[in-house]
């Protein structure tokens, strides 16, 4: 590989150095991406990044599907919290056409987002549980999950790449199964998760592995562009829920945890406490959700129901006008954030008025916060090195799109 | 300090009379063009100054409008100041047979996979950028692939008949 | 109590002996200890996850073990999307395997490209290696994971004993100019 050339030099002058190839086919990588370290024994001197090897071409793609289309390309940025990226796509687009979504669809979206949230903190968490060593958090925090999946089966059929609401709000109001399964949800979970917290939380083993893990300070952090969890770790109190709040994100009453260090165990705890945010959010969501529509009266952008268009003209030809495209548009240009699971996630969309976006930039927190891996990991174990990765929870379809 | 749009644009112009081309704002956001030569002016002051104190680079991304003439390929640079809580994009273009632009990296160190992304699909050519190379296509590939011009489909394969996808070839174009 | 165990092959059998063909015997045993190599990309590699999790279990069949070096894995499961980029990986991965080994294709962007019909993506990894069981969604449910390994299962308990040493496979593995 080219890299080789790049260290060679180096090789002639000490030949103690090591390059060793992580990736981009590792086990603990959980994701491919190319690491190509120089070590000297087990210490890390260097590192390079090759990324690239998922890259589907999310943008060029976004240029050539209509807008609803778009949503299933959303679902595989971060796959591990879809649904997130559902609902910031669908509201960029009704930031576009000036749409304003009913109260109850806000409150169901809010719930769903932080369901998602929920479920990609879980992957990240048990996951940094394994590579220590930490098998059994995992497996039973993935029936968590499972309980997550049927939520969202409820609502939209789906388990993983949900394709979940609409422009306008969302598909269907939640089903009696549904809000049985979220009550029984909040019920149980709260207590299944503090089995998780006593295995891990104050383990001897776990914290001697990973504090000072990765550090990172909060300065530095913001020069290299972190948000999210990561950035939190490191003590920068920004969270686009509270600063740009959106569907209705101000109603609701949560702290933002913040660390210290921004190491492993800060961004552990960091996702941790932000798992219990989120059950206070869906609580005080569900508890107050509201009495209306779950969708917009916007019918030149939602389905009108199956039955009226099988009989009503007009119904008709707003259903084909949709399916085919030919929504009225405006043209301009938007930038909208939300929340994701791993920070800021952006959609900068430019519209020309036509069937599809002109041009469509996805702001993916983990591309740009990957970058301050070779910094992170100077100096560290190879050991810490991978701990260091999957705290910092890199999802490769994020990472490439 | 609050800012606003009219604030930070005054500051821009005490500052660094001239360099502002033309302003809108898009959505509530305030959007500025400027020229590639006075780009990296601007990025320093807003960062350094005390009352605009804005100090994150949201991100930074290409566009191609084929029918701009001299204004073919554009950069857009989004910041926020997160003590402000305020946001804005700056926008520079440029023609595609020079596209040339000084990088950001020494202002933000985030710039720099961002400018290798835009140099990947568009072909703009960052002057001091550490390590401009590819980044997420393949090493070898020969074209710039966001560019209008370019086919979405992998022209070589077989085993998918354009015909029934419903394209051909004029895919991507307004109707009218 | 159910009778858990497996099927005993056609053979001829009295006291204490059991006469059978020795590739229905080492099939048998092949086909309930196979050691997966996940090969997993994006979104298909958490549906994996979950089914190697405990709810849907994928150690029923023999898969507890999962193997992350080539040399010592069976079966090569690939699962997601498959850019231009990592094809001569997965190639390589391929070609380090021992003999016997299969390949399942899991989700649709491993079998044809998927939604994404683009410059940068491997419009299916039967493009640069063979491939035994295709398994299409997107991504596939974790019982319709199960059902294309139980189709594996059934292609492992079947195969020849002389089949790798054949002039079809010859053949197969020279169109895709491996070894």
């Amino acid at each position: 590989m080219q890299v080789q050339s790049y260290f060679s030099g180096l090789d002639t002058i000490d030949g103690e150095l090591v390059t060793l190839n992580l990736g981009p086919t590792h086990p603990a990588t959980h994701g491919i991406f190319q690491n190509v370290l120089k070590m000297d024994g087990e210490r890390i001197l260097d590192s390079e990044q090759t990324i690239g090897y998922i890259h589907r071409a999310f943008e060029k793609l976004a240029e050539r599907r209509p807008f609803y289309q778009i949503t299933t390309i959303t679902d595989r940025l971060n796959y591990c919290s879809s649904p997130i990226n559902n609902m910031g796509w669908h509201m960029t687009v009704e930031k576009l056409i000036g749409c304003d979504v009913p109260k109850r669809a806000q409150y169901m979206r809010v719930i769903i987002m932080e369901l998602a949230r929920i479920a990609d903190h879980l992957v990240c968490n048990t996951v940094i549980g394994v590579d220590t060593g930490a098998l059994t958090g995992f497996t039973y925090m993935f029936q968590e999950r499972e309980l997550i999946y049927e939520m969202f089966e409820e609502v939209c059929g789906a388990r993983l790449t949900t394709n979940i609401g609409r422009i306008g709000g969302m598909e269907r109001d939640f089903t009696p199964a549904f809000h049985q399964k979220l009550k029984s949800f909040l019920k149980g979970f709260p207590a299944r998760f503090d089995e998780f917290t006593s295995l891990l939380e104050r383990n001897r083993i776990f914290i001697d592995r990973t504090v000072g893990a990765g550090p990172i300070a909060g300065e530095r952090a913001l020069e290299y562009g972190f948000t999210g969890p990561n950035l939190r770790a490191a003590g920068v109190d920004y969270d686009v829920r509270v600063s740009d709040p959106y569907c209705s994100y101000e109603d609701f009453d949560f702290i933002i945890p913040v660390g210290e260090r921004g190491d492993t165990y800060d961004r552990f705890l960091v996702r941790q406490e932000e798992i219990r945010q989120s059950l206070r959010i869906i609580e005080q969501a569900y508890k107050n959700l509201p009495i209306g529509n779950y969708h917009a009266e916007v019918p030149d952008f939602y389905l009108p129901p199956k039955p009226d268009v099988y009989t009503k003209m007009e119904a008709l030809i707003y259903h084909f006008k949709i399916v085919m495209g030919e929504i009225p548009v405006p043209k301009g240009e938007v930038y909208h954030c939300v929340e994701g699971g791993n920070g800021e996630l952006g959609f900068y969309l430019v519209s020309d008025g036509g069937r599809q976006p002109f041009r469509l930039h996805f702001r993916r927190p983990c591309f740009i916060y990957y970058q301050a891996y070779p910094e992170m990991i100077k100096g560290s174990f190879l050991s810490d090195a991978i701990l260091t990765m999957s705290s910092m929870n890199v999802i490769a379809g994020e990472l490439d799109a | 300090m609050h800012l606003s749009n009219d604030i930070l644009l005054a500051a821009i112009e005490q500052q660094l009379p001239g360099v502002v081309l033309s302003h809108e704002e898009s959505y509530g956001m305030l959007t500025l063009e400027t020229t590639r030569e006075q780009i990296i002016p601007i990025l320093e002051f807003v960062k350094n100054d005390a009352n605009l104190q804005v100090n994150f680079l949201t991100s930074l991304c290409g566009i191609h409008y084929p029918d701009q003439p001299g204004r073919e390929l554009g950069v857009v640079y989004h910041l926020q100041s997160m003590r402000n809580n305020f946001r804005f994009r700056i926008k520079i273009f440029f023609s595609i047979d020079d596209p040339i632009v000084p990088t950001a990296t020494t202002v933000w160190l985030a710039a720099n996979w961002m400018e290798r992304e835009t140099y990947d699909f568009y072909g703009v050519l960052f002057t001091g950028h550490p390590n401009l190379k590819r980044i997420l296509n393949v090493d070898d590939l020969d074209v710039f692939p966001m560019r209008k011009e370019y086919k979405l489909e992998d022209g070589t394969r077989t085993d998918k008949d354009d015909r029934f996808f419903g394209r051909d070839g004029h895919e991507g174009q307004l109707l009218e | 109590m159910a009778d858990k165990s497996v099927e005993m092959p056609e053979g001829y059998g009295g006291e204490g002996f059991f006469a059978t063909s020795l590739a229905q015997a080492v099939g048998k045993a092949r086909a309930n200890s196979l050691w997966p190599l996940p090969f997993a990309t994006s979104c298909c590699g958490i549906e994996f996850m979950a089914t190697m999790g405990a709810n849907y279990d994928l150690s029923r069949f023999g898969m507890e073990r999962l193997s992350f070096s080539p040399r010592q894995a069976d079966l090569l499961m690939v699962m997601g999307t498959i850019a231009k980029k990592m094809g001569p990986v997965l190639k390589q991965v391929y070609t380090q395997m021992a003999e016997p080994k299969w390949v399942i294709a899991v989700g649709a962007c491993a079998s044809s490209g998927g939604i994404f019909d683009t410059y940068s993506v491997l419009q299916g990894i039967d493009k640069v290696i063979p491939v035994d069981v295709y398994v299409p969604g997107c991504p596939p449910r974790p019982e319709q994971i199960i059902d294309g390994i139980m189709k594996i299962q059934e292609l492992v308990r079947n195969e020849p004993a002389r089949r790798r040493y054949s002039a079809e496979y010859q053949h197969l593995m020279e169109k895709y100019q491996i070894g």
